[in-house]
């Protein structure tokens, strides 16, 4: 994502665990409830499975596992957020989601040059919000890993 | 829309003319006499010829005007038809094709071929024995008679031809007027009208009158007579004619080209001589005139209530019992020769309707209404309705598991549901379905090739040409079936020297045929050739190590070996068919669409390849199975039986593999389960129920699963569109309850399975 100086951004934030990320508004189809997922064999560990979203076959990918977190115990209070790139759409299972951000880009902080555990590549940024700390997700990053890993 | 849009409707028309015209010449050497089925074949020409020069494709043009040229003969039966002249015509056909492809695509053909088939075509068109009306290269054979040769325009329906036949008389006295000029210049008369289509069209009457100047000296006299009074003056409509004379060193063809593209728009006609009568009479051409024209056919109009017909006064065209009529009775006289469309409104609609009408009486066979429409607006009205089958029984299911308290009203409405949703489903599979007619088509073309180099001669026989199948089916199924047809001429079929030896007619016939089966679409290829060499197959196997030298097999059993990966016969085969690709490609691609493909054959009396397709790669019939908690959809075309192990059969093969007997041979067992990573450890077979499913080396495997839960129709979901390819897995499919179901891909699995024995067996043969 480019933006320049002046830009807004609008961000959807959401938990996991007691620790904050986000993603851009524009990429979120939807926002809905967890059902259980048929698994998909020969996948990395992270990809749930694939649930029906009206008809669209949805891969979902657990977040937490795939930021080098605990695995996620979904329950019916877990959420699942449809982000949409290029053609593909793809489900992320967070814990919940937490706020709606609108933040000038210039807020968004380059990411510390120490996280080796969550994968660097996935974040994009820091934002701070009211003592807060909020991750910025890479979209793309996340992708571009499923063929990849899962071939 | 632009000019590439344009030009791509044009070559999908070119596609369209292409299938009728080849048609409509197997036809015609099946014995088709009727006239209309040559015209329908004049027209295909025509109208690529149309097209190419609006489009400025030169080389397209000049071989289809040759070809149009020839068939014009033919048309008028100038030209008698011939099996060789069929031959070349069909030949001919497929340059055409080619040379439109190539136009389409790029790229250019093999010149000498087309030049070959040019002398041939222009060999046929004027070696007959009537004086024709030969392309340009022959001036000098320009004669009369040609004018007595039935306008191109004819069969466009509503074509008042109005000649004197003052013309003939001159004709039959002397050749006079023709050579009118001396030196070679003959003198011509044009008569032309164009009609409000011409203008519409954006075509230019001036402009063809300076093209006509071109080919040579003219007198020109537009007739303005039929102007009607200001007030009755249609902005659009056509009202001038013209008189040319036209004095040239060309013949009549080069007068005639100049209107080509507008022939069809104007009323036209060309008479040899000068009619100098015509000229001289200043405005009352009509009293001159011995015959009554007939501006247009009144026979056209029959359906029309109480039509008071003024045939005895000829200038009155059409008297309608309107009062509009009143009009042109006025100056009737002026009107006659060349008036119809410069009638009034009220008559005009009238001959804009009986024209109509003409064009959908000439239209052949009364072929039904059809419009273009974009596949992916096809596919998306397919996806909906594959969501509303999958809503339709999530609701169903969510109904009977709520127990809504029984109520008959909500029962009802569900099973009406159930039905419309069905309903709906099949009427929006049939707009993709497609008749494999142009697939079958194609074939002929292949046929001609193969029968050429080979130098035999076959017949290409199709029946079921209308049995209709998904087009994504037809899109995949022209590749094996132009495989095995070669592969049916180059290997099937004797030369004709030998079958005459074998007592056999020297034609070699091979049947296509296409219908449907419980569901299915079955097409057999027939050829009443030599059958499988079984000797020469199995020694082959053999050679290749598919096969045991001591093997027994059953014939059945040699001549699928055909279709083995391993068996390829490819350096020993000719260029036609040994193109390193083998009957195993075809059978894969076949499985592919989720088919099947066998043969039998008989020594000495031919073969008979038989595949049975899904009529659709949208749903797909399917066993609903449990493993390892999971449901999974296996296709119903890979099952060949499902059983139930006893522990008698079940027997340990090293480490990992397990066989299971079936009827005294042992089958490898797989635990799809494991395979798929769903459980770490190897079921007990006992505890699940065993498919037997054939895989693509022909092998049998059986899969063990869980439990079968029952067949259903299933929607095919593609996995690849939001993530990836699944290995074991060819796509999913949404059940009742809304869950996903993946659709296990049967082949995939045995390939995984054969790489683990192979493994196995390595370790088997280090440790003993």
């Amino acid at each position: 994502m480019r933006v320049s100086d002046n830009d807004m951004c609008e961000l959807i934030a959401f938990t996991i665990g007691d620790q904050e990320f986000c993603v851009e508004v524009m990429a979120v189809r939807e926002i809905r409830g967890w059902t259980p997922a048929t698994p998909l064999p020969h996948s990395p560990g992270y990809v749930r499975g694939v649930i029906n979203l009206r008809g669209v076959v949805l891969p979902v990918m657990d977040m937490s596992l795939r930021l080098g977190m605990e695995p996620t115990d979904p329950s019916e209070r877990h959420v699942i957020i449809v982000i949409q790139i290029g053609k593909q759409f793809v489900g992320l299972l967070v814990d919940s989601v937490s706020d709606i951000l609108t933040v000038p880009a210039t807020d968004i902080q380059p990411p510390p040059d120490v996280s080796k555990e969550m994968d660097r590549d996935f974040v994009q940024g820091i934002i701070p919000i009211e003592g807060r700390m909020v991750c910025l997700i890479q979209l793309n990053a996340l992708f571009g890993s499923i063929e990849s890993e899962a071939a | 829309m632009d000019m590439n849009e344009i030009k791509e409707i044009f070559f999908q028309e070119c596609e369209e003319q292409l299938a009728e015209l080849e048609s409509g010449l197997l036809r015609i050497n099946d014995g088709d006499s009727d006239p209309e089925t040559v015209n329908a074949v004049f027209r295909a020409v025509h109208s690529i010829k149309g097209g190419a020069g609006a489009f400025g494709l030169d080389e397209l043009v000049a071989f289809a005007h040759v070809f149009e040229t020839t068939l014009d003969c033919v048309r008028s039966n100038k030209l008698q038809t011939s099996s060789d002249l069929l031959k070349v015509m069909l030949k001919s056909a497929d340059v055409l094709a080619d040379l439109t492809a190539a136009s389409r695509d790029g790229g250019s053909i093999d010149k000498s071929r087309t030049s070959v088939l040019v002398k041939e075509l222009e060999a046929f068109a004027k070696g007959t024995p009537l004086p024709v009306a030969a392309p340009a290269a022959e001036p000098a054979k320009q004669e009369a008679p040609a004018a007595a040769a039935p306008e191109p325009a004819e069969d466009s329906g509503f074509q008042p031809v109005p000649f004197s036949f003052d013309d003939f008389g001159d004709e039959d006295d002397a050749a006079s007027p023709v050579e009118a000029g001396g030196g070679g210049r003959s003198v011509f008369t044009v008569r032309f009208k164009p009609r409000s289509d011409l203008y519409a069209k954006g075509n230019e009457a001036v402009l063809l009158l300076r093209d006509l100047a071109k080919v040579g000296d003219l007198q020109v006299r537009c007739e303005t007579d039929t102007l009607p009074p200001i007030d009755q003056l249609d902005p659009e409509g056509a009202y001038f004619s013209w008189l040319i004379r036209v004095e040239t060193d060309k013949d009549e063809d080069a007068i005639r080209h100049v209107f080509e593209f507008a022939e069809w728009d104007c009323m036209f006609e060309v008479t040899p001589g000068a009619d100098e009568e015509a000229f001289a009479a200043q405005t009352v051409l009509g009293e001159d005139q011995p015959m009554a024209p007939v501006p247009f056919d009144l026979s056209m109009l029959d359906d029309e209530p109480a039509m008071p017909v003024a045939a005895a006064e000829p200038a009155v065209v059409v008297s309608m019992p309107a009062p509009a009529v009143a009009e042109p009775a006025a100056n009737p006289a002026e009107d006659a020769p060349l008036a119809p469309p410069s009638l009034p409104r009220a008559e005009k609609a009238i001959a804009a309707e009986a024209e109509k009408k003409d064009a959908t009486v000439a239209a052949v066979p009364a072929a039904p209404q059809t419009i273009r429409v974009d596949l992916d607006r096809v596919d998306r009205l397919i996806n909906l309705v594959g969501e509303l089958v999958i809503n339709q029984a999530m609701l169903a299911q969510s109904v009977v598991e709520n127990e809504t308290g029984g109520s008959s009203a909500i029962n009802l409405g569900l099973e009406e549901l159930q039905q419309l949703t069905r309903e709906i489903q099949d009427s929006v599979m049939a707009i993709r379905a497609q008749p494999v007619k142009p697939v079958f088509q194609r074939m002929g073309r292949i046929v001609r090739e193969i029968a050429d180099m080979t130098g035999k001669n076959v017949r290409l026989v199709t029946e079921g040409e209308n049995t209709e199948v998904d087009k994504t089916v037809i899109d995949k199924l022209a590749e094996p079936l132009t495989h095995m047809i070669r592969n049916a001429v180059d290997h099937g079929l004797e030369t004709p020297e030998k079958r005459l030896a074998l007592g056999k007619n020297a034609e070699g016939v091979l049947r296509l045929t296409a219908k449907h089966r419980s569901g299915r679409i079955v097409i057999e290829i027939a050829d009443d050739g030599a059958g499988i060499n079984r000797e020469r197959v199995r020694s082959k196997a053999i050679e290749n190590g598919l096969i045991a030298p001591d093997s027994n097999l059953s014939d059945e059993e040699i001549d699928n070996l055909i279709f083995h990966p391993g068996f390829s016969t490819a350096e020993k085969l000719s260029d036609i068919s040994g193109r390193g690709v083998g009957m195993d490609v075809v059978k894969r691609s076949i499985q592919q669409l989720g088919g099947r493909i066998s043969i039998t054959s008989k020594p000495g009396k031919g073969s008979v390849f038989t595949m049975s397709l899904p009529l659709t790669l949208a749903v797909l019939d399917g066993m609903v199975v449990t493993v390892a908690n999971q449901t999974l959809v296996v296709p119903l075309t890979a099952i060949v039986e499902t059983l139930q192990p006893e522990k008698k059969d079940i027997h340990a093969f090293g480490p990992t593999q397990r066989l299971i007997a079936i009827r005294d041979t042992f089958c490898p067992l797989i635990d799809v389960g494991h395979i798929l990573n769903f459980r770490p450890d190897l079921a007990n077979p006992i505890d699940g129920v065993a498919l037997l499913v054939e895989s693509e080396g022909g092998g049998q495997r059986a899969l063990m699963v869980d439990a079968i839960q029952g067949q259903r129709q299933v929607v095919i979901k593609s996995l690849e569109a939001n993530y990836t390819n699944v290995p074991g897995i060819a796509a999913a499919t949404i059940l009742g309850d809304g869950r996903v179901a993946l659709i296990l891909d049967v082949d995939a699995v045995v390939t995984a399975s054969r790489g683990h024995a192979l493994s196995s067996e390595m370790t088997l043969s280090a440790t003993g």
